[in-house]
């Protein structure tokens, strides 16, 4: 099996009715990466609810090798990220934690704040299953950014772990790069050349990317890219859901320096209020 | 310059009669046509537009004169062509930050409430006027109950001139309804409303020369033009600029002119036989400038008008230049003419106005609305008495609020509408392997976002294959089908193909009733009755002896008939009476189209035969050799002739894309079949012979021998 950058993972668990799903997924998900899975409870350790976890965990058909259960208490979003760092953690899982409509929004607001306050990357899973439901379609963002080589490397070790079959990247283009308008069949002409320009800008940027990333990555697996015209952030998340993928895969928020940008809703906002499909963000370490 | 000429000699009496109804001096309105003409047709983004005086801006005018003036008219026309100048920047600005999407934020419904309420305020007053009876007034409901009155007028006062002028009024308005009736292209070489002039000034005339006592018709009924047309331009007065009523007519003038232009351009694009795009916000600001300049000089605002433009478009019009020439014209007449024109009485050109009146409020319209859905003939008649009874502004408002409070009930949450409303909800992508556009909605698409899809399917070009699909959006009205049926009526005229899926779910869940297909309704609107008429339980005998199959009902699906030439600048409405032969080499059918629009629409039912060949044939164009003939020419087709057919070039007109391959294909055996049989208009476009019947709806005998027609030209074929 490829050695993935995935060797750590915590899922923070909670006493809903989610939670067999939730660990299941979760020891699945350490298997197939061969990492240490770390479980943790914010709030008291009980001799009730530690036996009603250990029952739980011996139900998994699938037993990681090494996991580890803690029991912390504290508010909930600092202690989590307290966890992550104390345990040098890849990766953070955060499965869904109520049923109920509301599940987006409270999953979105947290899945916030521990995207900006977690050292790692964090895995949002809005449909846990006690059965496995195996990832097909993996969707990419491929928009120009320094992080995105980085996003799309991992993207591959993770659907070689999962055994994704197929791998779309998406190059978001901003509308505001096309300075024609198509008022007009001149505009429209004008419109269309310069979009099939920057599309093939695109093309070969991503092309030179796939390149750096090792032929054995990218065995068994589908390769496929998109341009979109449309707003950054929104129109992946669209194209999520309309091609039905099984997961997102997003940069972290890169640094907002502007005022403005800190008002509107930017890139990752859109897919964590909508939370199109399980949504991995992957936040690149300065070591890694 | 032809269609130019043609189109002059609708404005002339169109530009008298929208001034006058403003109570604008006559010459007003023809001053905004010159200007318009000359503005547009240079710095215009459309090619076929025709720019003048328009009749949406009457009631504001009218209102804004009376009002301003306090009284005193000429005082009020100049305090109105202030507003003129200041709305004529603002239309400017409106077209240079690209608000050209405007008149998409407001539901469709209740823009036809609102323009019905126009005509009807047109039609109140002008009724009066039509009847030689200038003195009503008062808002457009007393004005609409005075009508009984005034016809109990003339009967009471039978003195030859009230009679003669009421007489003079109905004539005229007679002859406008029964225009398209008749289908004599003599008679149509001169458009209806100059009709209702010639008759106008050749009455004077007959009582100058004939029976040689003076003209009897009131001086109040007659024109007066300023006996020096440069000398004395009135100038704009700016006294009342801070005041609100000032500003409020400002705005409504310049709200009803983007209205009425970015509604008369969109439907002009779709009847240009070329297919061309017009840049909508280019036209806005040569309208805003040719409005302050018309403003200027004692002209009224210029706008786009659907009417004269789609006389244009029937007469050969083809490039900006016929804009020009019509102005230009305009200019001659009124310097030549100027005794001629004063002979007209209003009472002609108020019956003009009428039936403009009449046709902007077409009953028709709301028996439509209504059965796409009974919300819609709600708003339409919320927009339309709230447009009458506070005027213009308040009644679109409250359109669509109307609108907005009907989605919400529907929906029964406002939270699904704020929550959703400003967020992205739309998403285009160029599929890779197929290289199709794929567009997904989400969340809502109404008149309140519709102009974010309209921007992303403005962006594909017309020849690609579209799939716009709604199946993430929970909720879909009128207006976007409306507009959606627009697209793909485009997309299909360029052998594009326009797809809408994920519908069906809407359809079935009865919490959604809205998601209506615009496309479908006409079908249970005619399919009136289940009995046959006659001529229909004929044409079912005739199927069934030739054993083929017959199909009464209508259909709008009308497969590629888009295509060929013929329906160019026209609107299929709808087809039925289909009959077919089992191998659908034959297919005879009844068309219900359209040419032009507003008041020179004429509404058609032909019946068509259809052959399908198994090779494909050069495109061509068979005519009956007349003088309209010239129609043809700006499609770049000119008259193919035969050397040694001499008969046949002489009374056939023959034009296509490939001369050459067309003069290969008529071999001596077809041209001799096409003399020797009668006249039929036939089109060839790829593996298809179109064949036409007359201009009207063919009896059981002409089909036959159009049956034979078609058989035997099969059999010269093979």
């Amino acid at each position: 099996m490829n050695k993935t950058p995935f060797n750590k993972i915590l899922i923070g668990f909670a006493f809903s009715p989610n939670l067999k799903a939730n660990v299941f997924e979760a020891m699945r998900l350490a298997e197939f990466l061969g990492a240490h899975l770390y479980f943790l409870h914010v709030g008291s350790k009980s001799p009730a609810k530690a036996k009603t976890f250990t029952e739980i965990l011996e139900e998994s058909p699938v037993q990681p090798k090494n996991f580890t259960v803690l029991w912390d208490e504290g508010a909930p979003i600092e202690t989590i990220s307290e966890q992550c760092k104390k345990n040098q953690i890849d990766l953070l899982l955060l499965g869904a934690m109520q049923r109920e409509n509301m599940v987006k929004f409270y999953m979105g607001s947290i899945a916030r704040k521990l995207t900006r306050n977690a050292p790692c990357s964090v895995l949002l899973m809005i449909k846990p299953s006690i059965v496995r439901k195996p990832s097909q379609h993996i969707v990419v963002n491929a928009f120009e950014s320094k992080e995105t080589e980085n996003t799309i490397r991992n993207a591959f070790h993770f659907a070689q772990a999962l055994s994704a079959s197929k791998l779309t990247l998406v190059e978001e283009i901003d509308r505001s790069e096309v300075t024609e308008e198509a008022d007009d069949d001149r505009g429209l002409r004008k419109v269309t050349l310069r979009k099939e320009k920057l599309k093939r800008r695109e093309l070969s940027r991503v092309r030179e990317i796939l390149t750096h990333i090792p032929d054995t990555l990218k065995e068994n697996i589908k390769i496929q890219s998109q341009s979109i015209f449309g707003t950054r952030g929104y129109s992946i998340g669209h194209y999520a859901k309309v091609v039905r993928a099984d997961l997102l895969i997003m940069n972290s928020d890169e640094k907002r320096k502007r005022f403005l940008e800190r008002i509107f809703p930017k890139d990752l906002e859109h897919i964590l209020s909508e939370l199109p499909t399980d949504v991995l963000i992957i936040k690149s370490k300065q070591n890694g | 310059m032809f269609a130019g000429f043609v189109v002059s000699l609708v404005a002339l009496p169109l530009g008298l009669g929208l001034a006058i109804a403003s109570e604008a001096p006559p010459i007003a309105g023809i001053l905004s046509a010159v200007v318009g003409g000359v503005v547009v047709a240079l710095l215009g983004g459309s090619q076929l537009t025709i720019a003048g005086p328009g009749n949406g801006l009457v009631i504001v005018l009218l209102s804004s004169i009376t009002l301003l003036g306090g009284g005193d008219l000429y005082q009020g026309y100049l305090f109105t062509l202030a507003a003129v100048v200041l709305s004529g920047i603002l239309i400017f600005l409106f077209g240079l930050f690209r608000f050209g999407a405007l008149s998409e934020f407001f539901p469709a419904s209740a823009l036809q409430g609102m323009l019905a309420a126009i005509g009807i305020g047109i039609l109140a007053k002008q009724a009066h006027v039509m009847l030689g009876v200038t003195t009503a007034s008062g808002s457009p409901f007393d004005l609409l109950a005075q009508i009984p009155h005034s016809i109990l007028y003339v009967f009471r006062n039978p003195t030859i001139e009230v009679l003669l002028a009421a007489t003079l009024g109905v004539g005229s308005f007679l002859i406008l309804i029964l225009y398209s009736r008749i289908r004599n292209p003599i008679f149509h070489l001169v458009p209806a409303p100059m009709w209702v002039v010639v008759l106008a000034i050749g009455l004077t005339y007959y009582y100058e020369f004939v029976a040689a006592i003076p003209y009897p018709m009131g001086k109040n009924l007659l024109i007066t033009l300023p006996e020096n047309l440069l000398g004395n331009l009135p100038f704009p007065n700016f006294g009342k600029l801070g005041s609100l009523e000032f500003i409020g007519i400002v705005i409504s003038l310049t709200l009803i002119s983007c209205i009425e232009s970015l509604l008369s351009i969109k439907a002009v694009d779709k009847l240009d036989p070329l297919k061309r795009r017009s840049s909508v916000n280019k036209d806005l600001r040569a309208l805003g400038i040719a409005t302050t300049i018309s403003g200027f000089v004692g002209g009224l605002n210029v706008v786009t008008v659907i009417a004269r433009s789609s006389v244009n478009i029937n007469n050969g019009g083809s490039s900006r230049s016929a804009n020009l020439f019509h102005a230009l014209f305009l200019l001659l007449f009124i310097v030549l003419f100027q005794d001629q024109i004063q002979r007209i009485a209003l009472p002609a050109l108020a019956a003009i106005l009428v039936y403009t009146g009449y046709r902007l409020a077409a009953p028709e319209n709301l028996i439509m609305l209504f059965r796409i859905g009974k919300e819609q003939g709600a708003i339409y008649i919320v927009t339309l008495a709230m447009t009458l009874a506070y005027g213009l502004i308040t009644g679109i408002t409250f359109g669509v609020l109307a609108t907005f409070i009907i989605h919400v009930l529907i929906n029964k949450s406002v939270f699904f509408f704020t929550r959703n409303w400003l967020k992205p909800n739309v998403l285009m992508f160029q599929e890779e392997d197929s290289g199709s556009y794929f567009v997904s909605i989400k969340n809502f698409c109404s008149f309140l976002n519709f102009y974010k899809l309209k921007a992303l399917l403005d962006e594909i070009p017309e020849h690609k294959h579209v799939i716009v699909d709604f199946s993430l959006c929970e909720f879909v009205d009128h207006t976007v089908m409306e507009g959606l049926s627009d697209y793909r009526r485009s997309f299909l005229s360029k052998n594009g193909v326009f797809e809408i899926i994920g519908l069906d779910v809407h359809f079935s869940d009865t919490q959604h009733p809205f998601a209506i297909r615009k496309v479908l309704p006409i079908k249970d609107f005619l399919n009136l009755g289940k009995h046959l008429t006659k001529r229909q339980k004929t044409l079912e005998i005739l199927a069934k002896n030739l054993n083929w199959s017959y199909r009464p009902e209508l259909s709008s699906e009308v497969n590629n008939l888009e295509q060929f030439e013929y329906f160019g600048s026209k609107q299929i409405n709808y087809q039925y009476n289909v009959s077919f032969d089992k191998s659908e080499q034959l297919t005879l059918f009844d068309l219900s189209y359209s040419e032009g629009a507003f008041i020179a629409k004429e509404d058609l039912k032909s019946s068509f035969l259809m052959i399908r060949l198994e090779e494909k044939v050069p495109q061509f164009i068979l005519d009956k050799e007349h003088l309209l003939a010239s129609l043809y020419e700006p499609l770049g087709y000119r008259d193919i002739d035969f050397f040694e057919a001499p008969d046949f070039s002489r009374r056939f007109f023959l034009g296509g894309k490939n001369r050459e391959e067309i003069k290969k294909w008529f071999t001596p055996e077809l041209i001799f079949f096409f003399e020797s049989h009668s006249y039929f208009y036939v089109e060839a476009n790829e593996n298809t012979l179109l064949i036409k019947g007359r201009d009207r709806l063919s009896s059981i005998d002409e089909i036959k021998k159009m049956l034979a027609f078609g058989k035997e030209l099969i059999q010269i074929l093979k």
